[in-house]
């Protein structure tokens, strides 16, 4: 969700609270891990356009669906994985979605 | 001032004097040697001061006897060589411990960077502090830890075998491993504080003492270059706001008030306006640490108001330290600032995921959650916590808690 690019500083800032209580929510069950949001500003697109690869500095538009950040926790399995989703900010926006995966090493860990 | 009061006053500070002193001569492996020696000098004061008066310079009094009985220890000591021995002998003139204002200074920052090694269990670190470094007594340590000396003996007991095991000079730690240990080091200080400030134990007097040796070894740090960092600067802001409060907490009769119940025109505003100070030392660099945000939070609870702005701030502290360093009670503490910057309600919903099921707070935390929209949960809630307290001053407020929901 690219929405630092349409809404107002005020919006932005009821965002970021939300993002921060959700992620404190998280870590209050001691099962936040770490995480990060992923800006568009000065981000790349390297693709392959016959045979090589190009650089360009967008559109990001082209694809239906773009990364706006990551957040890897605790969790004992996938539905609980899903209800710390399910809590995420970023939902409200229609069409929004959060994919939730299993880390490589998680079991490890 | 008297002789009771002047034995116990000069046992704290000259105690821990000889100790850092005697063990940076020694040696750590003869850490035991410095206490006993120590205790010694003491005793052997104690006996001669009851008859014939406390001596026109005590100080003076106490080093002599402590010295003799340095160079007595030497001489008998079987652990050293011969040629040490002989060497003594022939310097016995010379033999001079150390006990200028600069050199007990250097020493006691040695002894913290020697007592804060990893190898020793953070438990006994604070021990340790409180006996060589800050000077208390094994009984008054037992008291602050509710147990009793027999244990604190062992606990030390064991640290000072590890500590002559790993035999580290007393000297300060080249600056790469200072910045490895410091880390060790501001967490034992931590701790010690929080022995002070938040033991259960009813010694306010003794409990006070505590987190101002915290304080002063602190600013030991403080006043030494190469560890006068952000994060120690951060530690003493997050102890001056914090002790600011000491007078506020106790009632005529020196039992605890809760921060609610305080009156906050005795919070002593200097220690506030030092504690900013420091803070405001501490907002340099790139790594921001826990005693940063801890500090504050403590900072929003010397402004006694309860403003959107104060509980949205302490909020946010609370989501950031969580991340950083998890612990019950941070997020029971957090999950009550959600209560207060957002709504009891979001609070509920948070608080139920916790399950601290084992944690006294927990439940007086839902209890006091409840008490707006749910009074049976709330009174259930108290009822379990008041299940769980184990200390008579705890219970008390439980109750007072439920008589008030109640009806």
């Amino acid at each position: 969700m690219d929405g630092g690019k349409v809404a107002s500083p005020e919006q932005i800032q009821i965002w970021m609270k939300q993002t921060m209580d959700w992620i404190g929510g998280i870590a209050a069950q001691n099962k936040y891990v770490g995480g990060n949001g992923l800006p568009f500003d000065d981000a790349r697109v390297v693709m392959t356009k016959n045979g090589k690869p190009v650089v360009t500095n967008g559109p990001f538009g082209d694809i239906k669906e773009t990364l706006g950040g990551y957040i890897l926790v605790k969790a004992a399995s996938v539905e609980e994985a899903v209800a710390f989703a399910k809590g995420a900010p970023i939902l409200q926006g229609e069409g929004n979605s959060v994919e939730v995966r299993k880390h490589k090493h998680a079991d490890t860990n | 001032m008297n002789q009771d009061k002047v034995i116990p006053h000069l046992f704290r500070t000259e105690f821990r004097n000889l100790v850092s002193a005697l063990t940076r001569h020694f040696g750590i492996a003869h850490l035991q040697a410095a206490e006993d020696i120590a205790s010694e000098t003491f005793l052997a004061a104690l006996e001669s001061w009851s008859y014939k008066g406390v001596p026109e310079n005590p100080k003076a009094w106490l080093y002599r006897v402590a010295k003799n009985k340095a160079v007595n220890y030497q001489v008998r000591n079987q652990v050293f060589t011969q040629k040490i021995v002989t060497k003594l002998k022939s310097h016995s003139e010379a033999f001079e411990i150390d006990l200028s204002e600069k050199q007990i200074q250097d020493s006691q920052l040695q002894m913290l960077f020697a007592l804060c090694h990893p190898a020793i269990a953070p438990e006994a670190q604070v021990g340790l502090a409180l006996r060589m470094l800050c000077g208390f007594g094994i009984e008054e340590i037992a008291t602050a830890f509710l147990t009793n000396k027999e244990t604190i003996n062992k606990r030390l007991y064991r640290a000072k075998e590890k500590l002559r095991e790993i035999n580290l000079p007393i000297e300060m730690p080249p600056d790469v491993v200072i910045n490895e240990r410091l880390q060790n080091v501001l967490l034992t200080l931590y701790l010690l504080f929080n022995e002070g400030y938040y033991s259960e134990s009813k010694e306010m007097v003794l409990r006070e003492e505590f987190c101002l040796e915290a304080m002063r070894l602190t600013h030991l740090l403080i006043e030494n270059s190469s560890t006068n960092q952000p994060a120690v600067n951060a530690l003493m802001a997050l102890m001056c706001f914090h002790a600011s409060r000491f007078a506020a907490r106790k009632n005529s009769r020196g039992e605890l008030l809760l921060y609610d119940e305080q009156d906050e025109s005795l919070w002593n505003q200097e220690l506030i306006a030092r504690g900013a100070y420091y803070f405001n030392q501490a907002a340099s660099g790139n790594k921001l640490t826990r005693y940063h945000l801890e500090a504050g939070i403590a900072w929003w609870h010397t402004q006694k108001d309860n403003t959107h702005q104060k509980w949205e701030n302490i909020l946010q502290l609370y989501n950031q330290l969580l991340q950083l360093n998890y612990s019950p009670i941070a997020a029971l503490n957090r999950t009550f600032a959600l209560a207060k910057a957002n709504s009891y309600e979001e609070a509920i919903t948070a608080a139920e995921k916790l399950q601290l099921t084992d944690n006294v707070y927990y439940f007086i935390l839902l209890g006091e959650l409840y008490s707006k929209s749910d009074r049976q949960k709330s009174q259930a809630n108290y009822k379990r916590a008041l299940a769980l307290t184990k200390t008579l001053p705890e219970q008390e407020a439980i109750k007072k808690k439920l008589s008030l929901s109640g009806i």
